[in-house]
């Protein structure tokens, strides 16, 4: 491959440099930029310093733009663009996350890279290893599935270089998979269930029946895991029956023939992206829904828009971002306006998580004074209090989660609806840290900075 | 799960589903059987009659014409195919054959999602075929119930044009003897582009009849297009009766073991596949020896 045969000769050329460097700093005044550039400790790692020699830095993008999670992706794709955007111009909305920021990441302009993930593991790697060997991209980024945010945290770990999950709703992505070089901003399986667990048992009663629809990888199985063995434990829920599907799934008929049979009373349905869609499309014509209540436990962009607001109407979702949080959160209000100013329409929570993880980013670097990424690490890790569009949050630093709200919202009636947008009541927004596993819960070890 | 009302409810769903897939593997059969040729555009084709007849259905506002558009469209686009660029790898081998299907499959798709984005495309079942029907042992979309039989109709069209016909008794020949047919003087050329018409008919309506059920996106004939191979591969390749009893066991796997454990449903069904192939090389239905 390109990238292994060039990369030790460029490693050696870089090294030579850095001693040279070492050597001349006791009597030589080097010039500001490169002294900016060399402050921190280290030989070169991962893209750094190749990354930062020019006047632009380069982020890579794995998303996916096609299949089962397309919808999701190009909304996700959006927020980055936005925060790119607005970092490079050093907007107001910005700076309200990151202070420091003042235009661009240390005066470097910032440029995306965009790949067709199809929200496949294999497509994304193979993406972001040509990034890293083309345009010595200093982050990466991308995932609407965990499967995918996985292994980019593995590559990210091998590489030596910044991975910020989108969208990933897995307990493993900062649990069992967990790596030094991965941060993620958005809830996940056991926030999501903590949160809505409550909720569920206030609105339908203890001792219920419960049905799941599981996509069959990291993601599914972890959320389904959270919420069943919460409401089992507090509300004296059983599990009936658990319809497993792969992703990408069109036709739910046989799952849903199970369900039907199965006596449950309220339907969790775990799917996402267009498998959600379909199966929840599917439930209707087979009848389980309105018979059973039907709970979104991760919510899904767009859902609503798709299935219809008659179908959504009374369904409960955990969610990390829904637009009319304007009302109670200035920086969302900011970040609502900004966003429908550009795309004509009002973001999803995957845009929110792409332009708060950007933003964060921004500071981390800003706080750290340096690409390098050892430093870049330690910063995120410094546990910041940090603004966000649903109030302040932090990086726990054990297991590089964010520490932050999860929304919970209830679908409205359409003659509830102000505009066509106006989907879902937001109903709670409940604290994050109460919400989270003790750090060592999933098995999180983050392994090395170098 | 495993009761009884379970089991009748997923012998049924796996007969709905089965028929569909009859319907399009018989398209993909009876073009291999006749013209040597392992179209894997037939995934494609299937697509395109979903997005041919949804323009069609949401410009006239009639599921009916949808059908046709849907239909016709595919099916006038399979001849032209023929006539361009099928009928120059007649003779070319097989290596060659999938790599142009396959060329045209990603064509296919590509061209649809810029021409109609990778959103995915809700289809409307019409009015009169909406909403539920109580089976007593179940309830069943009504649509679905109505596709079992709008293909079980398809399907006896299809044998009827097969068995009962001049054209469909030279066809049947050609699978099992091309060149006999050839050299008794019948022009197999003309007879090829109908073959290859006629099976992008079927994969066309096929298309636009499933897309209610399961809406509409650009790569909804790739995992389609995977189970028909099953399909034939179990019930022999060439034989329509093959594809036909193939469809239905595919279903009925399908259904019956996501009763037990969804997880294992495509797995059993690819191992009913590797077990035909290792009692019955030639398929269920097929018969030895043919090309």
């Amino acid at each position: 491959m390109k990238h292994d045969s060039s990369k030790p000769l460029f490693d050696r050329n870089r090294r030579a440099l850095v001693r040279a460097g070492l050597g001349l700093a006791g009597g030589l005044t080097l010039p500001g930029y490169v002294a900016q550039a060399f402050a921190a400790e280290g030989p070169p790692i991962g893209t750094w310093p190749a990354g930062i020699q020019g006047k632009e830095v380069f982020i890579g993008v794995a998303v996916p733009r096609t299949g089962s999670y397309a919808e999701q992706g190009e909304d996700e794709l959006k927020g980055w663009q936005l925060a790119v955007e607005h970092i490079n111009s050093g907007h107001p909305l910005v700076q309200r996350i990151s202070p420091k920021t003042k235009k661009g990441v240390q005066g470097k302009e910032l440029k995306l890279v965009v790949a067709d993930s199809a929200a496949k593991p294999n497509d994304a790697v193979q993406a972001e290893q040509r990034f890293i060997t083309e345009n010595k991209i200093m982050l990466m980024t991308g995932s609407t599935s965990s499967a995918v945010a996985v292994a980019m945290n593995k590559l990210a770990q091998r590489e030596k270089v910044l991975y910020t999950a989108g969208i990933s709703g897995s307990n493993d992505t900062t649990g069992k998979d967990c790596v030094r070089y991965g941060f993620r901003q958005n809830f996940y399986g056991e926030t999501a269930a903590n949160a809505i667990g409550p909720v569920l048992l206030k609105a339908y009663g203890k001792n219920k029946k419960m049905a799941f629809m599981t996509p069959d990888y990291t993601y599914g199985h972890t959320v389904t895991k959270s919420c069943s063995d919460y409401l089992k434990e507090h509300g004296g829920w059983t599990m009936v029956t658990n319809q497993v599907s792969p992703l990408g799934a069109t036709d739910f008929s046989s799952y849903l023939t199970n369900i039907t049979n199965s006596g449950a009373e309220i339907l969790l349905n775990v799917n996402w992206g267009r498998d959600a869609v379909l199966s929840t499309q599917q439930a209707k014509q087979f009848g389980v829904i309105p018979k059973m209540k039907l709970v979104i436990p991760y919510q899904i962009p767009f859902l609503a828009k798709n299935i219809g607001a008659e179908l959504a109407e009374g369904v409960f979702a955990a969610t990390d971002f829904w637009w009319t949080l304007e009302d109670k959160y200035p920086l969302a209000k900011m970040f609502v306006d900004e966003f429908r100013k550009k795309y004509g329409y009002n973001p999803e929570w995957g845009a929110e998580n792409a332009y708060m993880s950007f933003a964060m980013w921004a500071d981390a670097v800003e706080n750290a004074g340096t690409f390098y990424p050892p430093d870049v690490i330690k910063s995120y890790e410094a546990g910041r209090k940090l603004q966000s569009m649903v109030g302040e949050v932090y990086i726990r630093k054990e297991d590089h989660q964010l520490v932050r709200p999860v929304v919970i919202v209830r679908g409205k009636a359409p003659k509830e609806m102000r505009n066509k947008e106006d989907f879902w009541e937001v109903t709670e927004v409940v604290p994050g840290a109460p919400l989270m596993q003790k750090p060592d819960a999933f098995d999180c070890k983050l392994g090395d900075y170098t | 799960m495993l009761s009884w009302a379970n089991f009748g409810s997923q012998l049924f769903n796996g007969l709905a589903l089965g028929a569909l897939l009859a319907l399009i593997a018989s398209g993909l059969t009876i073009i291999y059987g006749t013209l040597g040729v392992l179209n894997l555009a037939h995934g494609a084709m299937f697509m395109l009659g979903g997005y041919a007849g949804y323009a069609a259905y949401q410009a006239s506002g009639s599921f009916v014409v949808g059908v046709a558009a849907g239909t016709l469209a595919v099916g006038a686009l399979g001849i032209v195919l023929e006539r361009v660029i099928i009928r120059h790898f007649y003779h070319r081998p097989h290596e060659d054959q999938l790599l142009v299907t396959f060329g045209l499959a990603i064509v296919f798709v590509e061209a649809v999602r810029w021409g109609f984005s990778s959103d995915t495309k809700t289809v409307q079942a019409p009015q009169l075929l909406s909403g539920i029907t109580d089976l007593g042992f179940m309830s069943y979309p009504t649509y679905r119930l109505a596709v079992v039989g709008i293909c079980a109709v398809a399907l006896l069209l299809l044998f009827f044009v097969l068995y009962r016909t001049r054209l469909g008794l030279i066809v049947r020949a050609g699978i099992e003897d091309a060149e006999m047919v050839d050299s008794l003087g019948i022009n197999v050329d003309r007879i090829f582009m109908t073959v290859f018409g006629i099976g992008a008919m079927a994969a066309g309506f096929a298309g636009f009849i499933n897309s209610p059920i399961v809406s509409l996106a650009p790569d909804v004939g790739e995992q389609i297009l995977v189970q028909t191979f099953v399909v034939v591969v179990i019930g022999g390749v060439g034989s329509f009766p093959g594809a036909v009893l193939g469809g239905l066991i595919a279903g009925e796997i399908i259904s019956l073991t996501s009763m037990v454990n969804p997880g294992y449903a495509y797995v059993m069904l690819f191992a009913a596949m590797v077990l035909v192939l290792m009692l019955r090389p030639h398929g269920l239905l097929g018969t030895k020896g043919r090309e």
